[in-house]
């Protein structure tokens, strides 16, 4: 088989086209730089992709699939924008004998951010200097100072409502007016301010006003299904279309990478990929590299760059990465409130999440565990879809008119409750390539390893704590069956399912314990980025995309110093 | 700034007015209502004759209609499962899924084996009052606690009234029923309407 090379030789070769590479490509075609983005799925077209303002009767299915395949997988469902997997047909993972991972690719232009909720939260001072704080974890070669001016830039173009509260644990951003409370936003806010608990509007990327030519949200609450006015944040819609707008900007398909080729001088010189559609093994060169291609699979790529200057992969001659890997703790619960009963049929729908959220509220004192988790809550009077009645029907049985009366009676009364914090790495947490498998290009797969420590667990029991507290300061009936003991204790998530998986290249100031300095550039090879969530030294209780945009922007206004200054 | 909906073809206008810019992807009118044309045109072939089921046979399927009316039935101004094409929907899934198959398949002949050996009909052909007393017991757990023969017929009600509530409340009657009036193109969002005590 011939591996077919191309002649050019690029600037910049992007791997991933989500938040980081998304970001990075905008950035560096602006900067003047001829950039080529490899993605490992199709491209995508709005126009015949996204299922917004489809009714569940207009799909024979309603939602729930073939042989109804949605109803069982947290998250996606017929109407969500399209290739959102935990498994793929010809690309695995593996876990280990005791753990259970579960990952999600979004294998489409734009990644997972067609996908993602839009949670846009910065980090805080404290979360940049864990270590410093409490001895757990490790600090970051940056400090928030360094990161502010990038998340202020961010916030500004791709628009971010929420209010400024001066909260030291939630710092503000530049932002656009929130959409006022729904009915439920309200019952829970007025239980909070009643328990001492912070509530306040959420922070999502959503714009409320024009920016940049893109409409204001039209409230219909189906952001996950894609947004036809890119009212939303997404990387296919905000990022590539400015990058191919400069001429110099190649998005490549289809295009599943294997490794990245290192010259004798030390330097990365190309990236062999699979063209999916014919089959063939293809190089593309170029003269810098920025891999974002979510984290574990950054990860993957780096560690399956194997030459004889890097036996352990590209990068990692400090054996970190894969390692130092988390996701966000969660746990949910939910409840019935009476009093939602007796509000009149309206149009509840609103943005596609929460107009309101509760940030981190206990830093001021002592808990049983280290670090923190916000609170997110929705419920009410959404489009009904399928699954929504199985809980009532168990517990009223019977049939007839009764029946269709209490699922009637019960509609839109309920509020869930999740939680997201922080998990601090441990060393049983980690992925590495499976020596048995490879996919069905021949490149060898990923193996996870998942444990939950004691601080997390704790944390986990305090929001079941927080969620009950809640829902009866607001005279509502908590719901949730709490289990204490077995294998998920209070409801603890499955590792990944949350979807915040960082850490797996992490930058740091010791090129023995980091694989990447405060750029995001490779210790090892001055000419390699990695600016997805690979490049995090720690997982907070803030959603990791915001960060990942604003590192990513950093990162590419360096490589572009850099470049004038010829030091790649 | 008016907060009422305006219709799709209203807001789709008011879009095509905003200057085209490589920055955002904006789905033509054109297409938007040709796909939606296209949504319900397929609709309405689906519902023009009679459906001709994919998994269940005539008189299993003439049962499962049965069942789907009376687990939600018209009432008032409502209708019930049938008119809102659950039963359609739970043999589309059925005939994709291997796991309905066995439930739901075997529970109808399970359903008939049992009238057989009480009433000396049918399902469909036994009385109502017999029909009644048949499904007042399948549909509750505990009587399976008191008479465990019933338990194959008690976990496929169970399945089927989780699956008909399905069909019913994704319906367009179902949706009007519930009441939600969302999906619609609002310029401002106007919150919470005033409600004593909340």
């Amino acid at each position: 088989m011939q591996v077919i090379r191309s002649p050019k030789v690029y600037d910049v070769c992007i791997v991933g086209s989500g938040a980081a590479g998304g970001m990075a490509a905008k950035i560096l075609t602006e900067g003047g730089l001829e950039v080529v983005m490899l993605e490992a799925g199709p491209t995508l077209d709005p126009n015949k992709d996204f299922k917004e303002h489809v009714w569940p009767y207009d799909l024979a299915h309603r939602g729930a699939g073939i042989a109804g395949m949605y109803y069982n997988i947290p998250y996606i469902n017929e109407f969500t924008a399209p290739n959102a997997f935990f498994t793929i047909k010809g690309e695995p993972y593996t876990t280990a004998p005791d753990t259970k991972f579960m990952w999600l690719r979004s294998r489409i232009v734009g990644g997972r951010t067609n996908h993602w909720a839009r949670i846009a939260l910065r980090f805080a001072e404290v979360d940049f200097r864990g270590r410093s704080t409490d001895g757990m974890g490790d600090d970051w070669p940056i400090t928030y100072q360094d990161l502010a001016p990038y998340y202020d830039k961010v916030e500004s173009y791709i628009g971010v409502f929420g209010t400024k509260e001066n909260i030291p644990s939630a710092p503000d951003g530049v932002f656009l007016p929130p959409p006022k409370p729904r009915c439920t936003e309200t019952i829970i806010k007025k239980a909070c301010n009643n328990l001492n608990i912070l509530c306040v509007p959420s922070r999502l990327a959503i714009i409320t006003k024009e920016v940049n030519g893109r409409p204001a949200c039209h409230y219909c609450a189906q952001c996950e299904r894609g947004c036809m006015t890119a009212s939303n944040f997404s990387s296919s819609q905000v990022l590539i279309p400015p990058a191919m707008a400069t001429g110099r900007m190649t998005l490549i398909p289809n295009a599943m990478a294997r490794e990245v080729l290192v010259g004798k001088d030390g330097k990365a010189q190309a990236v062999s990929y699979v063209d999916k559609a014919t089959r063939q093994e293809r190089q593309i060169r170029a003269r810098a590299f920025v891999i974002g291609a979510s984290a574990c699979e950054s990860a993957r790529l780096l560690l399956n760059s194997k030459s004889t200057l890097f036996p352990d992969g590209l990068g990692n001659s400090s054996g970190v990465v894969g390692r130092y890997l988390t996701d966000s703790v969660g746990s949910s619960g939910y409840g019935y409130f009476p009093q939602l009963e007796k509000v009149p049929p309206h149009n509840h729908d609103g943005v596609g999440g929460m107009h309101m959220y509760i940030p981190w509220w206990k830093f001021d004192r002592k808990n049983d565990f280290l670090r923190g988790y916000h609170v997110e809550f929705g419920g009410g009077r959404g489009m009904p879809r399928v699954g929504q009645f199985n809980n009532i029907c168990r517990q009223s049985e019977g049939y007839g008119s009764a029946l269709k009366q209490k699922c009637h009676d019960s509609y839109g009364n309920y509020i869930g409750l999740g939680g997201r914090g922080e998990m601090i790495p441990n060393a049983q947490t980690y992925c590495e390539i499976d020596p048995d498998v490879a996919d069905e290009w021949g490149i060898p797969v990923l193996r996870f390893h998942f444990k939950w420590s004691d601080n997390e667990i704790k944390m986990a029991k305090d929001m079941q704590e927080t969620f009950r507290a809640i829902v009866e300061q607001a005279g509502g009936t908590y719901l949730t069956k709490v289990e204490t003991t077995g294998d998920y204790p209070y409801r603890i998530s499955v590792g990944g399912v949350i979807l915040h998986e960082l850490g797996t290249a992490r930058m740091g100031t010791n090129p023995k314990t980091s694989a990447l300095n405060g750029f995001c550039q490779a210790h090892d090879v001055k000419n390699v980025f990695v600016t997805d969530g690979a490049a995090f030294v720690s997982n907070p209780d803030k959603n990791p995309t915001l960060t990942i945009l604003a590192l990513s922007w950093r990162a590419s206004d360096y490589l572009l110093q850099q470049a004038k200054q010829g030091s790649l | 700034m008016s907060s009422e909906g305006i219709d799709r073809r209203n807001l789709l206008k008011t879009l095509a007015a905003v200057p085209a810019s490589a920055l955002i992807r904006l789905i033509p009118r054109q297409t938007a209502e040709a796909v939606h044309n296209t949504v319900q045109g397929a609709k309405a072939r689906a519902t023009a004759g009679a459906y001709a089921p994919r998994f269940f046979n005539a008189h299993e399927y003439a049962t499962l209609r049965a069942l789907c009316q009376a687990i939600i039935p018209p009432d008032g101004r409502w209708g019930g499962a049938v008119e809102a094409g659950a039963p359609e929907f739970i043999d589309l899934l059925t005939s994709e899924n291997e796991d309905y198959q066995q439930r739901l398949g075997g529970g109808i002949i399970w359903l008939d084996a049992t009238c057989q050996k009480r009433f000396d009909n049918v399902y469909t052909k036994c009385s109502p009052v017999e029909q009644k007393e048949i499904l007042d017991l399948i549909a509750y757990r505990a009587n399976g606690e008191k008479d465990p023969s019933l338990a194959p017929g008690i976990g496929f009600f169970s399945l089927l009234r989780e699956l008909t509530a399905d069909g019913f409340f994704t319906s367009k009657i179902g949706i009007e029923y519930l009441g939600y009036m969302g999906n619609k193109y609002l310029l401002e969002f106007p919150g919470c309407p005033p409600v004593p005590g909340l």
